[in-house]
């Protein structure tokens, strides 16, 4: 890396590296990704939509630091990275449920989310942990160099796809910061993240495949989210929902939200880079306003689901937009 | 004919084109999948075509079911020259270091290896759809005697390039994938090309692929 830049100092004038910024990963944290708001029409070559999994908290991030509201963003989760800045004062935010500290020359001081922070040259960024929550969001306040694929650079660690070659963080590696927003304006929101156990789905396309038994579980009962989660799916422990048609349907689409039971009995959720394809009976469909919630359950957690009907999930909708609209245009 | 629009979640519509799987049903599937992707309909995020089914994703934000339904309802469907099938030959070679499952497949159909190759390689593949990982095509229909069950317990690991068999179909993994198809040899040819912004599948759905042995030294030097 070091002879990197001092390759460049001998080929480039004074003015370039003066505003070389950048951020050293010292570590990388358990799962961090380069995330925006995906890529779309992809489907149909498998490729899945993937982007941010925590829709509203990504946006809000970008809009603290005021980037374009679809700029990509740093998403971690549970444990997420330590950063060493090097560069002209930059401005950076970060939100989602999340412990972490800056490390100034001389003091450390607890940060705060949703509130937009300098750093200058030499500080440090630690994120610890997210809070009883899964996904946190780091945007930088001006643009990062990474590469597009199919018009996103949403990284996909499965299909090696997207930004930083398709890998999740690694230690040592660097983020070029291609250009500083021209004002570091500090910008802040009241916000908390609300928890809910209660999940609204609409009833599935093989909703009938379940027996009488079955299907009151599933819509009555508890489950866990179990350890073997991640950002393509949600799997679930609980009492076996039984099947009482077949335990395979014909391979078919699927979409994110979509809830599978396989033979075993225990249900998945698809999440944002979930296999495009599936043949496992679809039991229920996750309500797009509950999205944001859901995948921020984290393993062990409680979960319950609730029927409603398809107009009642479109309503829910509008709210949960307006809701997001409204605190964007909270941020000025 | 789609003989049935439903709601999956929210924010798709479900197009049931009738319970079988076969070059009939599919071609249908296609036709809408090729002239909705035609019109550039700036609501839709995503086309999921299948065997008999055809997925589409839609912009809560920008549209609902209701809407979308009745504008695909209405929808003129190309019925002919744009559908010209491709025909792609795919090289495979069936060295005992890449048939992995081959003596498996010759207890489990009854047949010895020499004939479940010239079953094989002497049929003529049609593409139903592509996905579940990026690119895989789900090649069909292998004869009655050539359908086998998946694996018991799927492998953690395929190898890419691997070419698989499970009941009618015949697939290509693209890259290592976990995956319980019958594996019975490799193919040296890149299927899926990342670095291709616009079309980077070599098989797309209503395509025909015919398979072709090649040897280990063949394989080795394979230059594309």
């Amino acid at each position: 890396m070091i002879l990197f830049y001092l390759k460049k100092y001998q080929k480039n004038s004074m003015k370039i590296i003066m505003s070389k910024n950048y951020f050293q990963v010292i570590r990388a944290g358990i799962n961090t990704t380069f995330q925006d708001e995906g890529r779309k029409n992809l489907y149909h070559v498998g490729i899945p939509f993937s982007g941010a999994m925590d829709k509203r908290n990504y946006l809000l991030s970008n809009k603290l630091v005021g980037n374009k509201i679809n700029s990509p963003s740093l998403e971690f989760a549970y444990q997420g990275p330590l950063l060493k800045y090097f560069g002209n004062k930059i401005n950076i935010a970060i939100t989602g449920d999340v412990n972490f500290k800056i490390k100034k020359k001389d003091i450390t001081i607890d940060g705060n989310c949703y509130q937009s922070l300098n750093l200058e040259n030499g500080d440090e960024v630690d994120i610890l942990s997210t809070n009883k929550s899964v996904y946190g969001y780091l945007a930088i306040g001006g643009q990062i160099d990474l590469k597009y694929q199919w018009s996103s650079c949403s990284t996909n660690t499965k299909a090696i796809i997207g930004a930083n070659d398709g890998k999740k963080f690694e230690n040592e590696q660097v983020i070029n910061i291609s250009k500083l927003n021209n004002q570091s304006v500090e910008r802040k929101l009241n916000y908390i993240n609300t928890k809910i156990e209660n999940i609204r789905i609409i009833k599935g396309t093989n909703f009938d495949y379940f027996s009488d038994k079955g299907k009151k579980i599933f819509l009555e009962k508890e489950f866990i989210v179990s350890k073997l989660t991640d950002r393509m799916g949600m799997r679930l422990e609980g009492p076996k929902i039984e099947n009482v048609i077949d335990t395979n349907i014909k391979s078919e689409g699927l979409i994110k939200g979509v809830i599978q039971v396989p033979a075993d009995g225990n249900p998945i959720v698809m999440l944002s880079d979930h296999g495009t394809i599936g043949g496992y009976p679809k039991i229920g469909v996750v309500i797009s306003a509950d999205y944001d919630k859901l995948v921020q359950l984290s393993p062990g957690s409680k979960i319950k689901f609730k029927q409603i009907d398809l107009s009642s999930a479109e309503n829910l909708f509008k709210l949960y937009d307006l809701e997001t609209q409204n605190l964007i245009s909270q941020i000025e | 004919m789609i003989k049935n629009i439903l709601n999956l979640g929210d924010a798709a519509l479900y197009c049931d084109f009738g319970k079988e799987v076969n070059r009939e049903t599919n071609t249908q599937v296609i036709r809408y999948f090729k002239s909705i992707q035609r019109e550039n309909i700036t609501s839709i995020n995503n086309l999921s075509p299948s065997y008999n089914k055809l997925i589409i994703s839609f912009d809560l934000k920008k549209t609902n079911f209701k809407d979308l339904k009745k504008i695909i309802e209405n929808l003129n469907i190309t019925n002919e020259d744009d559908l010209k099938n491709k025909q792609i030959e795919v090289p495979v070679c069936c060295d005992e270091n890449f048939a992995l499952d081959i003596v498996r497949l010759e207890k489990k159909l009854n047949l010895k290896r020499e004939k479940i190759y010239e079953n094989f390689f002497s049929k003529e593949f049609f593409c139903y759809m592509t996905g579940f990982i990026a690119g895989m095509p789900f090649l069909g229909d292998l004869s009655e005697n050539m359908r086998a069950k998946r694996l018991e317990t799927p492998r953690v690991k395929v190898p890419k390039g691997s070419v698989a068999l499970t009941e009618q179909f015949a697939n290509i993994y693209t890259f290592e994938s976990p995956g319980g198809w019958n594996v019975i040899g490799n193919s040296p040819l890149r299927i899926f090309d990342n670095s291709k912004e616009t079309n980077p599948n070599l098989i797309n759905p209503g395509d025909i692929v015919l398979f072709k042995e090649i040897s280990k030294k063949q394989y080795e030097n394979y230059n594309e």
